[in-house]
């Protein structure tokens, strides 16, 4: 009794409670979102005031009180005395912004251009996916660097570290595009064919209106997907990239930016300084891709 | 408003894309001529890719791609509509011509509520504010027997029953009330009691709003039920054409007859049904002379070689050569 699309809209598949997986993740997910909305309330230090860190406290141990200072670090503190636990939730904020609004800018780019092409066809089709397919073929990462790069270049000196975190979610998002417009334009050819898009052209509906008022809205569902597992990558690849030194800058650290600092300690025997958040990283990159994985299956009919 | 008839279809030819990359196009509908007068419903028999449906979407000018009219001119309420372009065409859409479809759940947008659907498309068409629209579709609704229509206006299609559904579709084709309402194949998809309301519904609403009704179908019952005039279409041509009470008594065109004779009959011995030998030839395909020949107990010579001349027939007209002669009494193979 249950239409197709309608089956794919309210499912009847497992149910978030019954899901501990799932759950947990979003748990995490949850967590760590609030953490970075709330770091400047929660930071016992301020990670960008260089006033406030005193070289005295660089390589704490966690949960050691300082010989020097005295001062006590939860999850130590890094070689410039900085307090690890407060660079994370901040971190985190810098990851997260970058990581959703790269995603959202991939999201409606290639949501556009897939629906575009998907109801237009024709040339419209072949240009779109030709430019995908190009895109394909060089890595995202190479994709996002070539962008940075251009970007910078471009940028007044004066502002580069200012504008970094804008071009980062520029270079990330037009790297990211492709999954959005392939499996939008499918759908949306799918759709197009149906007769309820017929009907509407024959009640003397435009191009435009029949695309956003009928099309888009039923080829959601796997937008919200790719757009989960989107967001994971994106994250990892921001902190690729701030690891590799041309992402977010050390005025401005991201969780690569951290690893990056903390890399160079590894074998030194300080090693909060990389674990913390690398661990951080991992936690947040899992929970996103498993509550993807779960959504995926709930919102396929084929697979309950 | 004009006297005449509300469309009229002039030597309307429809071309597809032949076999193969590089085929010659051929003619899926050829030269087909009809008229819909007002308050008339015309029923459009024929077997599966006679052209009932290219037919159709030549007058709302909606071929799929890869078709295109290759002659012949349509005209809708006293207007040449065949060479308008896209934007006119679309202001025409809806409010001079509705359509009805076979599925009525792939025509409902499964993620909007009916009353957003009508709302929607009487907006298209007048300005009427949003509280006004929603009070229109409700009216909609209630023309075509919804029971409470104010409150269904906020289900969603898969809320509904088939024949509910169905209703919903012909609110939708006459919101901008259409002189023209096309309705391709509209109860093959319920069950035979929802189907009989189906057509009674539409019969009332052709006689209450004086419109004309194209009605395409493979089912003689149904067209025996509703329609008052029936064009017969064979391998894209028009076979027969007439009143339906003539045309269903004395069957002029050999084609027809077998499609009276395969119904089969409640009173009638039991038995295998009657049926026509063959297969119809595809576009392109066809052969010369009359397209029926091949599969014709009365073909001669002159069906294979010269294409049927159009005769006066039983009330309307039947493209024969040896027209109103009764079959050989058939045997069981």
């Amino acid at each position: 009794m249950m239409g197709r699309a309608a089956d794919g809209a309210i499912g009847r598949g497992q149910s978030l409670a019954r899901t501990p997986r799932a759950l947990l993740s979003l748990g995490v997910l949850a967590g760590l979102v609030l953490a970075a909305i709330g770091a400047p309330l929660l930071a016992p230090h301020d990670p960008f005031d260089p006033a406030t860190l005193d070289l005295m406290n660089g390589f704490t141990a966690p949960m050691t009180h300082n010989p020097y200072t005295g001062d006590l670090f939860w999850l130590g503190a890094d070689d410039q005395g900085r307090d690890v636990f407060s660079a994370i939730l901040f971190g985190l904020r810098i990851s997260l912004f970058v990581g959703m609004s790269a995603v959202a800018l991939a999201a409606m780019l290639g949501v556009s251009l897939g629906l575009l092409a998907g109801y237009l066809g024709g040339w419209v089709d072949g240009l779109t996916m030709r430019a995908a397919d190009v895109q394909l073929t060089f890595p995202a990462i190479l994709v996002a660097m070539l962008i940075f790069g251009v970007a910078k270049g471009i940028t007044p000196v004066a502002y580069r570290d200012e504008m970094a975190i804008w071009v980062l979610i520029l270079a990330i998002g037009l790297s990211d595009w492709v999954p959005f417009a392939r499996v939008v334009r499918g759908a949306a050819m799918v759709e197009a064919s149906r007769d309820y898009v017929l009907a509407a052209r024959l009640s003397g509906r435009s191009g435009p209106a029949i695309m956003l008022r009928h099309i888009l809205p039923n080829v959601l569902s796997p937008v919200l997907v790719i757009a989960t597992i989107g967001l994971a990558q994106a994250i990892v690849t921001e902190a690729t990239l701030s690891f590799l030194g041309i992402g977010a800058p050390p005025t401005q650290p991201s969780l690569g930016t951290l690893i990056r600092t903390g890399q160079s300690y590894l074998f030194s025997g300080e090693w909060w300084i990389l674990a913390f958040p690398a661990a951080t990283l991992l936690a947040l990159a899992l929970a996103v891709n498993l509550l993807g994985d779960w959504l995926r299956d709930r919102l396929n009919p084929v697979l309950q | 408003m004009s006297v005449g008839p509300v469309l009229s279809l002039r030597d309307v030819s429809v071309s597809v894309p032949g076999r193969g990359a590089r085929g010659a196009r051929a003619l899926a509908v050829d030269r087909v001529s009809v008229d819909i007068a007002a308050g008339e419903v015309l029923g459009i028999v024929g077997e599966s890719g006679a052209g009932k449906s290219l037919l159709a979407s030549a007058v709302t000018g909606l071929l799929p791609p890869r078709a295109g009219l290759s002659g012949g001119e349509v005209w809708i309420a006293g207007a040449r509509v065949d060479h308008l372009p896209e934007a006119r065409l679309r202001r025409l859409r809806g409010r001079v011509v509705g359509t009805v479809f076979q599925d009525p759940l792939g025509a409902l947008n499964p993620l909007m509520t009916i009353g957003a659907q009508l709302a929607e498309t009487i907006a298209v068409h007048l300005p009427l504010s949003r509280s006004a629209a929603r009070q229109r579709a409700a009216e909609a609704l209630a023309e075509v027997g919804i029971p409470a229509p104010a409150d269904r206006l906020g289900c969603y299609p898969h809320e509904l029953s088939g024949g509910m559904r169905q209703r919903v579709g012909i609110a939708l084709a006459l919101c901008a009330a259409p002189a023209l309402l096309i309705a391709d194949e509209p109860t093959t998809a319920l069950d035979v009691s929802v189907q009989a309301q189906i057509l009674a519904l539409l019969k009332r609403l052709c006689r209450d709003r004086g419109m004309a009704v194209m009605l395409i179908t493979h089912d003689m019952g149904v067209i025996a039920e509703t329609a008052d005039r029936i064009a017969v279409l064979y391998a894209g041509r028009l076979v027969e054409t007439g009143p339906v009470r003539d045309v269903l008594d004395t069957p002029c065109h050999p084609y027809t007859d077998g499609l009276v004779a395969a119904v089969p009959r409640i009173d009638g011995r039991p038995g295998r049904l009657a049926q026509i030998p063959g297969a119809m030839p595809p576009p392109g395909a066809r052969p010369a002379g009359c397209a029926f020949h091949p599969r014709c107990a009365l073909a001669r010579d002159r069906c294979r070689k010269d294409p049927a001349p159009e005769v006066a027939a039983a009330g309307g007209r039947a493209a024969c050569w040896f027209p109103c002669r009764s079959l050989p009494a058939r045997t069981d193979p």
